[in-house]
């Protein structure tokens, strides 16, 4: 292993954000247009909107792809410093506690509804004239199965798939330290055995998490627009499952650079990233099983 | 890669850039830009507001001004001009050769001209004639912004998700510069209080804007896919969707505010010529102002309703923050007490944010009493109070900290005669604009309504006069910022302020700053 480069590298510039922001622009405005386009927003059958999106997913996997090529390249030629790598950490660091407040978000929504706002719809504190004069029949419960406004669903019960989900994810997190400890130790053979159990596992958990969902919809009723239980459920579940697929995508290229020999037991920071991050999504995962499928 | 790069040639060195100047400068000129911009829409309110009845613009074209001008001032102006004193300063101030993640930070800086186009564009289309801007106030309460909104509230929503992405990865990198690239020998608690208040900033900002986006993108689903997180019929709330944004409202307003008391706490004790008078108490106060700035959001909602504890609670909580901050002001006094004192531009910005950012504090006890906060809420009382901390406050601590550093940007001092008008033309506009909002608030007046009542009249004529007088005198700043840029002026020294040399690092690298700095760490004893 050769010396690492002792002055802090500052890059003389680089053209991937700029192109990372259009890219982005084109993305967000492709949604926007897309979303309108289909949900009658604006009287407008055009496919452009998804087209713009489309265009604007290529362009950031190429966009992403070119940058993370160029900080490669530069890991594999020595050119980061120790200090650099903690700076690499930190902002790993920090950017899942970004993550974490905004999960935040969501469950403090689901909290306030719970505790607060569906007991207040049904009269408690000093609500009765609320629930008097405009849902006299309402009765809080949750999960919330009939709103004020009438609509019904079933809940998702915890102990079928949500459970086999949790094993699966939380046998994901172990494999993946074990594979961290292959990485750590320099056995290349182990650390691409356990990353590709772990891989496995966690696609295995995106492809349950689809079925649960279309068993919400076909079987349940419990969809998007099913009152505030479906929202909070799927508003919490589907960022979570998002994050599982960036989670498993970071996963995968780590994957395919650990077969090439990349990563060394002192320089894996992408890694470690990658790593923290799929342990993080595991967590929220946790909470999620506690407070939405169980509680 | 010992040898040092000059900057790249023609419009590649502004696009690819990862020095931190550049990006610095990049900010800063984007948020002038957008504070013209912003400052565009407050004159069409004003030449509104200016006579009673309605005259210039129809109502629903006066609510899309008032929530463009909100957004554009907050998101635009205030916020980019403080990330760019960041990348300017910090590195050097701590003696690192540039930010941490030089990349990310031109990510951060371009993903802004994108989301201010997006919105942008659909204030320009509104003035044509086709649709309409975001027309529910900067707060983008529920249901307005939702069962009610325009369909550009989408385009608005997404530019929301783009400045968050901007402002945290800006914050990132800045919290990840302070921890890990300062100089051998600046402990923490050596290091200037720009990068300290900063430093919160940074934490703020990484814990608030992620809220941020989870509201708009809770909005997107309630407008699109049938979601009720905002909607009672479905067992949801509206209120909810205040609590969301005011968890993250309230942090913002603080970061909106603590680098201006990082600029002022460095300006002060260099034109007194004291040191500061107590700087581990500065620190203390501003970790604890953030901290309390998690436990008070409620007090924008005392007349939504809040169960009696609840109101209690934060009208207690919000109360204790005028201690620390509190102790800021009597450290700014207690340092110019018996100092040598000159009172150069930055200095008099200085000076005139320590009075009138604390007439904006005293306006904000007053709100935080629930009970009175009946009377004084949602009048021009609060529109204020907050012009006052943002304007007199926010603004003007830029304005003073542009001016301290402008000749160690450019390497020649800005010109006398212009900045001092420009501070006497502010300084004095600002007040005619805003101080007579507080009586015709407490007299009544609501906000954000395009007439009032007649015996208000006088009144807002003065007040309209004001507002386009300090539009006006922001000219002068444009003014001075361009000839300086050009490099017409008095050549300065390194040190360029009387014995700054001891207040700082960046006043022991030449004049103008050279394109790399420490690039091997100095040593600090
Ligand atoms: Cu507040």
């Amino acid at each position: 292993m050769a010396e690492k480069a002792t002055t802090y590298y500052v890059p003389h510039s680089s053209p991937w954000p700029i192109f990372a922001s259009i890219a982005l622009g084109t993305l967000v405005l492709g949604l926007v247009h897309f979303i309108q386009q289909n949900t009658s927003a604006v009287d407008n059958d055009g496919s452009l909107g998804g087209l713009m999106f489309l265009v604007g997913v290529a362009g950031m996997i190429t966009v992403l792809s070119l940058w993370w090529r160029d900080t490669i390249t530069e890991s594999l030629a020595n050119m980061n410093s120790a200090q650099m790598d903690v700076s690499y950490r930190m902002g790993m660091m920090w950017f899942i506690f970004s993550e974490v407040m905004f999960f935040a978000a969501f469950f403090g929504a689901l909290f306030y509804v719970r505790n607060l706002a569906v007991p207040w719809l049904a009269g408690e504190g000093s609500n009765e004239m609320t629930n008097a004069l405009l849902w006299p029949e309402f009765e809080a419960s949750w999960p919330l199965l009939m709103t004020p406004g009438g609509d019904t669903t079933q809940a998702m019960g915890p102990w079928g798939l949500p459970l086999i989900n949790t094993i699966i994810l939380i046998t994901s997190s172990v494999t993946c330290t074990f594979a961290h400890h292959a990485v750590v130790a320099g056995d290349r053979a182990k650390q691409v055995r356990w990353l590709g159990i772990t891989l496995i596992l966690g696609y295995a958990f995106l492809v349950l998490q689809g079925y649960e969902y279309k068993h919400a919809y076909q079987d349940l009723g419990l969809t998007l627009d099913a009152g505030i239980y479906g929202s909070t459920f799927f508003m919490l579940t589907g960022f979570h499952g998002l994050h599982v697929t960036m989670g498993a995508t970071m996963l995968t290229v780590m994957y395919f650079r650990s077969r090439k020999g990349h990563l060394t037991p002192d320089n894996h920071f992408a890694f470690e990233a990658a790593a923290w991050y799929w342990h993080f999504v595991d967590v929220v995962w946790v909470f999620l099983f506690i407070f939405v499928y169980w509680l | 890669m010992g040898e040092h790069h000059g900057p790249d040639k023609g419009i590649k060195r502004w696009l690819y850039t990862t020095n931190h100047k550049d990006i610095g400068t990049l900010y800063l000129c984007f948020s002038l830009a957008m504070f013209f911009l912003g400052g565009i829409l407050a004159m069409v309110i004003r030449a509104e507001l200016m006579y009673p009845g309605l005259q210039v613009v129809d109502p629903d074209f006066f609510n899309q001004m008032t929530t463009c001008h909100g957004l554009v001032m907050v998101f635009g102006a205030i916020m980019p001009a403080f990330v760019g004193l960041a990348n300017w300063m910090i590195p050097m101030m701590i003696g690192a050769p540039d930010m941490a993640l030089p990349r990310m930070n031109n990510w951060s800086f371009w993903l802004l001209p994108v989301a201010f186009s997006i919105l942008t564009s659909s204030i320009i289309m509104s003035t044509l004639g086709f649709g309409q801007a975001p027309n529910f106030g900067w707060t983008f309460y529920a249901p307005l912004s939702t069962t009610y909104a325009p369909a550009s509230t989408d385009f608005f929503i997404v530019s929301v998700h783009l400045m968050g992405i901007s402002s945290i990865m800006g914050a990132i990198n800045v919290v990840v510069t302070i921890f890990n690239l300062r100089a051998p020998g600046m402990t923490l608690m050596k290091m200037p209080l720009f990068v300290w208040t900063w430093l919160i900033t940074a934490f703020l900002l990484i814990a608030v804007m992620p809220v941020l986006a989870g509201a708009v993108t809770m909005m997107l689903t309630d407008r699109h896919f049938g979601t009720s997180f905002f909607d009672a019929a479905g067992g949801g709330d509206p209120v909810l969707f205040q609590h969301i944004f005011w968890f993250f409202g309230h942090p913002e307003v603080y970061i909106m505010i603590l680098p201006s008391f990082g600029v002022v706490s460095a300006i002060i004790p260099t034109f007194s010529r004291k040191p500061l008078f107590g700087y581990a108490s500065m620190v203390y106060a501003t970790a604890s102002i953030a901290l309390l700035s998690f436990v008070v959001w409620a007090h924008h909602m005392f007349t939504t309703g809040l169960p009696l504890a609840g109101a209690l609670f934060f009208m207690y909580m919000t109360m204790l923050i005028s201690i620390p901050t509190g102790v800021k002001v009597f450290n700014w006094v207690a340092t110019m007490w018996r100092g040598s004192m000159t009172f150069e531009v930055p200095m008099k910005f200085a000076l005139a944010f320590v009075i009138l950012f604390t007439i904006g504090g005293f306006s904000g006890l007053m709100l935080a009493m629930t009970p009175i906060d009946y009377q004084y809420h949602e009048t021009y009382f609060v529109v204020a109070h907050f012009h006052y901390v943002l304007v007199s406050g926010a603004a003007f601590g830029i304005f003073a900290g542009v001016y301290y550093w402008l000749p160690k940007w450019t390497g020649v001092m800005y010109n006398e005669k212009l900045a001092n008008a420009h501070f006497w033309c502010s300084t004095i506009f600002v007040n005619l604009l805003f101080f007579p909002m507080h009586f015709v608030g407490l007299a009544g007046m609501p906000r954000r309504i395009p007439d009032y009542s007649w015996q208000f009249a006088d009144f807002n004529w003065w007040i309209s006069i004001g507002g386009f007088g300090f539009g006006l005198s922001q000219l002068l700043l444009l003014a001075v910022v361009i000839q300086a840029g050009r490099g017409k002026g008095k050549k300065v020294s390194d040190e360029v302020w009387e014995g700054a040399e001891k207040w700082g690092l960046e006043w022991t690298v030449p004049s103008p700053a050279p394109y790399h700095t420490f690039s091997t760490p100095p040593v600090i004893k």
